[in-house]
């Protein structure tokens, strides 16, 4: 006997919703013989996945694997050894997120480099890191700007305030839309759906994606964060699969506008321009980074002090990251995992972040 | 990393705006949002509000949702 949904006086978290998600989605399932994968690329979907066991409601011929949605897991090592030779120098108070802390360079961490006497503030905003640099004048205050296009406009915005002289930015963005491409193109790989980011699209709408499922015939669907935002934008991708149809959808109206902030736009376009970006653990993808326009060089911290750092690109020994991000293994899957790897000690990246498919694996794993 | 928190405009001035989360109250800025109103609810990304959210935007979006499962091609009487 069926439970009659009262859609009036619906909460986007009942549990009765998922319920009824779950079930069509099983029912559609058995009428599609072939195995599908659908990837998400957000380290935020992956903690919605993992904490509420999604993967474990749903049917053995449909997988969601974890994709490269987790800025510092993609940071490559480059760019955490420029932000260390910037720390150690001792006019420079270097800001980061706190997730950064704890990533493995090709020397030190930044949290293992402040315990030596750096000047490493974790701060929660970019402004915050504005702040100290009008706070310390005699100091330069470089601000380690990783992210997605999410969080690119906050700095867009500040450059175009004229901050203070003394801050500076490691400009390490990432552009998510040109991943697609590398990831729908690797061997051995077939994914059939994409579960697109949610607040990247707030920022950049779901328009630029639209060449993607033309193109490879794999429908994507704009997702929210929440439990059954999940369910139906995986419901929706195996509905247009079964249905044999590749458009990219939007299950997040209520935040995110098929055209994106424009404002936000307009700041990205007045700060940067597009240019080629590595990604650790993939390689290089074009198009996919941000660099500052020539305007703003002045805040470029590594013109301004002219870093130079020349290292290996590579994983650690053993680490399994680069396949962990491209889903090509689950993190349970890479020998290190949960002995030698381990939140506390972590050895690559994904067990880094909150938002690595590692740690967040090792925090939901059955025990 | 791209986490974002629903929050209450409370009073703008310029590009800030104070907002209220779930009690909490905190500064933040508003510049993405040139048209944002008092009262109007926000999701805050690292202490920017990067985009609107209606008050009655979770119905819509069950609205949406509502459409969607409706259309599938599970008929009504199909279910488990």
């Amino acid at each position: 006997m069926r439970m009659e949904i009262n859609w009036d006086h619906l909460s986007v978290e009942d549990l009765s919703l998922s319920k009824e998600i779950i079930a069509k989605i099983h029912k559609i399932m058995l009428k599609i013989p072939n195995p599908i994968a659908i990837m998400h690329v957000c380290g935020t979907h992956e903690y919605t996945i993992a904490k509420n066991g999604i993967r474990s409601l749903l049917p053995k011929n449909l997988r969601v694997i974890s994709g490269p949605g987790c800025p510092v897991c993609v940071c490559p090592a480059t760019d955490i050894d420029i932000a260390v030779e910037l720390a150690k120098r001792e006019d420079v108070i270097l800001t980061t997120f706190g997730d950064m802390m704890r990533v493995p360079s090709t020397t030190y961490s930044l949290l293992e480099l402040k315990a030596r006497g750096a000047q490493i503030e974790v701060v929660y905003s970019p402004h915050d890191a504005i702040e100290l640099a009008k706070n310390n004048p005699d100091k330069e205050v470089v601000f380690f700007a990783i992210g997605f296009e999410t969080t690119a406009p906050l700095i867009a915005f500040e450059l175009t305030m004229n901050p203070p002289s003394n801050f500076s930015i490691i400009c390490a963005y990432k552009l998510v839309p040109p991943a697609m491409d590398v990831l729908l193109k690797i061997p051995h790989l077939e994914i059939n759906g994409f579960i697109l980011p949610g607040h990247v699209c707030a920022i950049i709408g779901a328009k630029p994606f639209e060449e993607y499922p033309k193109r490879y015939k794999s429908p994507m669907v704009v997702s929210g964060f929440e439990v059954n935002d999940m369910l139906i934008s995986i419901y929706q991708i195996i509905l247009q699969l079964y249905n044999k149809t590749a458009t990219v959808g939007n299950s997040y109206t209520r935040v995110v506008q098929y055209e994106g902030n424009l404002q936000a736009q307009s700041y990205l376009e007045k700060a940067f321009e597009v240019t080629d970006s590595f990604w650790r653990g993939i390689g290089e993808i074009p198009n996919s980074g941000y660099q500052l326009r020539e305007k703003y060089h002045k805040y470029d911290a590594v013109k301004k002090f002219d870093v130079h750092v020349d290292s290996d690109p590579k994983m650690p020994l053993g680490c399994s990251c680069s396949d962990v991000l491209i889903g090509k293994i689950t993190p349970d899957k890479c020998a290190l995992f949960g002995k030698t790897c381990t939140p506390q000690h972590p050895i690559g990246p994904c067990m880094v972040s909150h938002e690595g498919a590692c740690k967040v694996n090792y925090m939901f794993r059955d025990i | 990393m791209c986490l974002a928190i629903p929050g209450k405009i409370l009073s703008l001035e310029e590009h800030f705006a104070m907002a209220d989360f779930a009690g909490t109250q905190k500064k933040i800025v508003v510049a993405l949002l040139p048209k944002i109103q008092i009262g109007e609810y926000v999701i805050v990304h690292a202490g920017y509000a990067i985009e609107k959210i209606s008050h009655e935007a979770a119905q819509d979006s069950l609205t949406a949702w509502k459409e969607m499962i409706s259309e599938g091609l599970v008929a009504k009487e199909d279910y488990v």
